[in-house]
């Protein structure tokens, strides 16, 4: 320190409303809470996708009409898309420095990510309802 | 370490295999022309090679996820264990890939 400090106001008071903003306890539980749903309908993705594989058009709508399936499609994708966006929330934090650049690729992937879950979502509706 | 590094980089590669679930389900709404470009792509050289490395993108995840679901659970922090369990998790998730293509190939000959 200097005899004569250039900056009088406390540290505190510059800390105060930059500090945590409380979300980090929430993105943690719920990282952990769609990656255990995640177990579940992603083995469950993967025995479906098999079924489709060697099916044609018909068969392939079909099978994705069924209720359940319908159902725990939507449920996947949702759930997918959510645990996506973030995990690349932490590794953009993680390795992108430059504050705007940062801002800019957590916005455009929560856009996508919102976008293609409608969309998705949507896809799986117009089956199941034969629209 | 390495697992570490891995499920962030089959995470990422994951999230864009995301879209090609998005992007299926949209076809398969679109139509029975739609949906042909769709299989045409997954179908060809390149989506085979990409499915192969989706295919095992997702068990390592899912094997490296589980284990580190249990390490937030407060087991297997023990160094053994750690690299028992790291090893565990690339080993099962290239059998499971080898399952699932043997499987695919198999029914592929059959149909």
């Amino acid at each position: 320190m200097s005899a004569y400090p250039k900056e009088y106001r406390n540290p505190l008071k510059k800390a105060r409303g930059l500090g945590s903003a409380q979300h980090g306890v929430s993105h943690w539980w719920v990282q952990r809470v769609t990656a255990i749903a995640l177990v579940g309908l992603g083995i469950w993705l993967v025995t479906l996708v098999l079924r489709v594989l060697h099916a044609d058009y018909a068969t392939a709508r079909e099978l994705v009409a069924r209720p359940w399936n319908a159902v725990l499609l939507i449920a996947f994708v949702v759930t997918a898309f959510w645990h996506a966006v973030l995990g690349l929330q932490v590794v953009i934090e993680d390795y992108v420095h430059t504050r705007w650049k940062e801002a800019t690729l957590l916005m455009a992937i929560k856009f996508v990510a919102v976008l293609a879950t409608l969309a998705g979502v949507l896809a799986v509706l117009r089956i199941a309802l034969g629209a | 370490m390495v697992t570490s590094i891995l499920h962030r980089a089959t995470g990422i590669a994951l999230s864009v295999g995301l879209l090609l679930v998005a992007w299926g389900l949209i076809a398969l709404a679109g139509g029975e022309e739609r949906f042909g470009h769709f299989t045409a792509f997954v179908g060809s050289p390149i989506g085979i090679i990409l499915m192969i490395g989706w295919s095992w993108s997702l068990f390592y995840h899912l094997c490296n996820g589980i284990r580190h679901l249990v390490q937030d659970g407060g087991y297997g922090y023990e160094i053994v264990q750690f690299v028992r369990s790291s090893w565990a998790s690339i080993i099962v998730s290239l059998l499971l890939t080898a399952a699932v293509w043997a499987y695919v190939l198999t029914l592929g000959a059959a149909a």
